[in-house]
């Protein structure tokens, strides 16, 4: 079952209150997605942990039914 | 076939220190199984740096274990000297600013393609 992205948007938010996030569907399946992510907490972490960080809001997901998410990651600019 | 999680840790880690450069993907790097992969290795082409290719789909136990391992859900992963690099997704942020080839060189390895 792919994951919609109401879902992604929502455990996203609930582990980053202030995440600016922005979904694609690149390919109008339901099931293969970009995301970009703005968020303070990211600050001071390396890219790989800001991702870890977005893998374990999801929990587990990504890998699994989430299989095609492709990611970035940013912090708000000033 | 699989042999125990802390054997497979094992393997993957000498794996990951006997070569500077190392990708664990799906399929090799003559023929890449998932399009994910398949980026990763034109990355690397595309820098000329040598490196090693595991393919995961040769070993249940490696497929699982390097996730535990990198602590990252998804394959292709990329190690350089021993460090986690990341993602398909993460390689290309990084070709596309400059920085993986800066790493590589950083890192003192050697490659063919320098970027102007």
């Amino acid at each position: 079952m792919p994951m919609a992205a109401a879902d992604i948007e929502k455990m996203i938010k609930t582990r980053f209150p202030d995440a600016e996030i922005q979904l694609k569907d690149l390919a109008g399946d339901n099931d293969h997605w970009a995301a970009h992510v703005v968020s303070a907490a990211f600050k001071g972490k390396s890219r790989v942990q800001q991702h870890q960080m977005v893998y374990d809001a999801l929990g587990g997901r990504m890998g699994d039914v989430l299989h095609a998410l492709q990611l970035t990651t940013a912090l708000p600019s000033e | 076939m699989a042999s125990d999680t802390t054997t497979v840790s094992d393997a993957i880690a000498k794996t990951i220190a006997d070569n500077d450069v190392v990708l664990f993907m799906k399929g090799t790097k003559q023929f890449p199984q998932c399009g994910f992969s398949a980026t990763a290795v034109k990355i690397l082409e595309h820098l000329g740096v040598p490196f090693k290719d595991v393919n995961v789909l040769d070993d249940q136990g490696v497929r699982e274990g390097i996730k535990t391992f990198s602590n990252w859900p998804t394959i292709p992963q990329l190690y350089v000297k021993g460090e986690f690099i990341g993602g398909c997704d993460i390689m290309r942020e990084m070709y596309s600013a400059g920085e993986l080839h800066d790493l590589i060189c950083a890192k003192g390895i050697p490659h063919s393609h320098h970027h102007g």
